[in-house]
């Protein structure tokens, strides 16, 4: 009863869709058919064929991959060093810092999307500004090929990582002192105990972290769209971009379901994955 | 004394990082208030040399930046409030009430939160279509009726009402709605309060949905708007700013001023197993 309104949004609004998208990705659905759906007409794998041909797809997908896992780790990285400083005992004003940190991250991502747009402009933006007084010469972040990504990677680290450090925190606060005591007596020193009881009493929380980081990564689509439309030669172009242009540009409806499906394949393989190393971790 | 120069060092390190964050931000607000084609000046200018306020001006006269407020404000609105009620009762659900398959529905529901909502995207986009709800709020609405992530808060948050209090009410005679209404949501006021931040920032903030559904320049939330002034015509810089203020600073003083009731959602989302 109290299940009711939930349930039937959920199946109306998500269950159905899902499967309607699935169906979807089994025809031609185009623009003639979004007029008449008269027109529509089962193709069976056709649209799963045709991505496999399209060096498009190839190019998002690398991209996509290029974005997890270079921008992923970085992220995740960035910010447990942020929480281990945040949460040591010599740091000062922890409250002010942590949040400061957090601050991009409430912020919207089309925004500071196009503030990172004018930082990154090669002649008067701010970051080769502040790069030109330690030698380095101007940088074109977001009209070449071979650094665009990394532009996108770093705008992406900067608003993400309070999330994550915030709950590193929380997964650091939840060690007991006691261990740390206990090892102080033994001898153990800053750097053994940071191996031998940090890491290990984190993994939980690394895992979970690791996990959401990843699902949303795989998800590029706004800084892209705002930034590079893709661009400079599809160096930006990422999977859900490539998904919106041939759903909602050129109404290819069909074929961009079945792009939406091999990303939802790419998410769930990932998330098999994790949940079998969490398992072996915890026994 | 052993410790004061790590000390120091790792307070530098902060301080460093901490200006990093907010320098983006800072820079975007000094730059709204500067005259046209001063901040893409060499070296560029860190403030304005007589700030002013005419590209808000500009924003308000010539390019509705009112109506796309109101409009990011309806959506947001909306969303938090239909939904707050819809998952509040099924999180109750989930946590008090007994019925068949109960835990295992409500896993199958957490599984189902692997699924990208961009699968949905384009059949929901055709089913809107179908009822003539493009361009509409119901449409920008509908997706956000309904969040598992905001059952799931608070079913974890429900689970800590002692079973007692809801019997002994029951007992003398109270529905189940009025159990739900009467004892549940006002105990469970702390995290309704925090999901109602999240859902409202959330929606002040998503893109992709709006920028799908809202075809008719009228009905942009703030978001769809100012990506569509930076697409159409390479604006002034300083413009651009002040439309990212105007799109950031309702969700920076929410988050500021409720810091405490947000975090709590993450802390509670993080730890989850």
């Amino acid at each position: 009863m109290f299940l009711a309104p939930a349930l039937t949004a959920l199946a109306l609004f998500f269950a159905l869709p899902v499967a309607f998208a699935l169906a979807l990705s089994f025809t031609d659905f185009d623009i003639y058919a979004l007029g008449n759906w008269h027109f529509i007409q089962f193709v069976g794998l056709a649209n799963y064929a045709r991505i496999l041909e399209t060096p498009l797809f190839w190019t998002a997908l690398r991209n996509t991959f290029y974005f997890v896992l270079a921008g992923g780790p970085l992220s995740v990285g960035v910010s447990l060093g942020t929480a281990l400083m945040i949460n040591s005992r010599l740091a000062r004003f922890k409250p002010l810092f942590r949040t400061v940190y957090f601050l991009p991250v409430v912020t919207s991502l089309v925004a500071v999307a196009i503030v990172w747009r004018y930082l990154f402009h090669p002649a008067h933006g701010l970051l080769n500004y502040v790069l030109s007084w330690v030698g380095i010469s101007p940088i074109d972040w977001l009209g070449n090929p071979d650094v665009a990504m990394p532009a996108i990677i770093l705008l992406a680290v900067w608003k993400n990582f309070g999330y994550n450090m915030l709950i590193f925190i929380a997964g650091l606060q939840n060690i007991p002192d006691e261990l740390y005591e206990a090892s102080e007596i033994d001898g153990a020193g800053a750097w053994r105990q940071f191996t031998s009881i940090t890491i290990p009493m984190l993994a939980p929380t690394t895992i979970f972290v690791v996990m959401i980081t990843i699902i949303g990564y795989f998800q590029l689509f706004a800084e892209p769209y705002v930034m590079t439309q893709g661009g400079p030669l599809n160096s930006t172009m990422s999977i859900v971009l490539l998904m919106y242009e041939q759903g909602f540009r050129w109404w290819s409806m069909g074929y961009a379901a079945a792009i939406a499906f091999v990303l939802f394949a790419i998410i769930l393989v990932f998330t098999l994955l994790q949940s079998a190393i969490q398992r072996r971790i915890q026994g | 004394m052993r410790r004061r120069i790590p000390a120091i060092a790792l307070n530098i390190v902060l301080v460093f990082i901490a200006i990093t964050t907010v320098t983006p931000v800072l820079w975007m607000v000094s730059a709204s208030l500067m005259s046209p084609g001063e901040a893409s000046s060499f070296p560029p200018s860190l403030l304005p040399k007589q700030p002013s306020l005419q590209h808000y001006e500009a924003l308000v006269d010539r390019l509705h930046i009112v109506r796309y407020f109101l409009n990011s404000f309806v959506i947001a609105g909306a969303v938090t409030l239909i939904s707050l009620f819809i998952n509040s009762m099924a999180g109750f659900a989930f946590a008090k009430s007994r019925f068949r398959g109960r835990d295992r529905l409500f896993r199958v529901l957490l599984t189902a939160m692997v699924i990208p909502a961009q699968v949905t995207m384009l059949p929901l986009f055709l089913m809107l279509k179908t009822f003539g709800l493009v361009n509409t709020y119901v449409g920008a609405i509908i997706p956000g009726l309904a969040s598992i992530f905001g059952i799931f808060l608070i079913r974890q948050f429900a689970y800590s009402i002692p079973d007692s209090l809801i019997e002994a009410a029951r007992i003398d005679g109270a529905s189940d709605f009025k159990v739900y209404r009467s004892i549940v949501l006002p105990l469970c006021r702390p995290i309704l309060f925090t999901l109602a931040l999240f859902t409202f920032m959330g929606t002040w903030n998503d893109f992709m949905w709006p920028l799908i559904i809202m075809s008719d320049d009228s009905m942009y939330t703030l978001p769809v708007a100012i990506a569509n002034l930076m697409g159409e015509h390479t604006p002034d810089l300083e413009l651009m700013m002040a439309g990212s203020v105007v799109t950031i600073v309702p969700v920076v003083v929410l988050f500021l001023a409720f810091q405490r009731h947000y975090v709590r959602g993450i802390m509670m989302g993080g730890v989850k197993e």
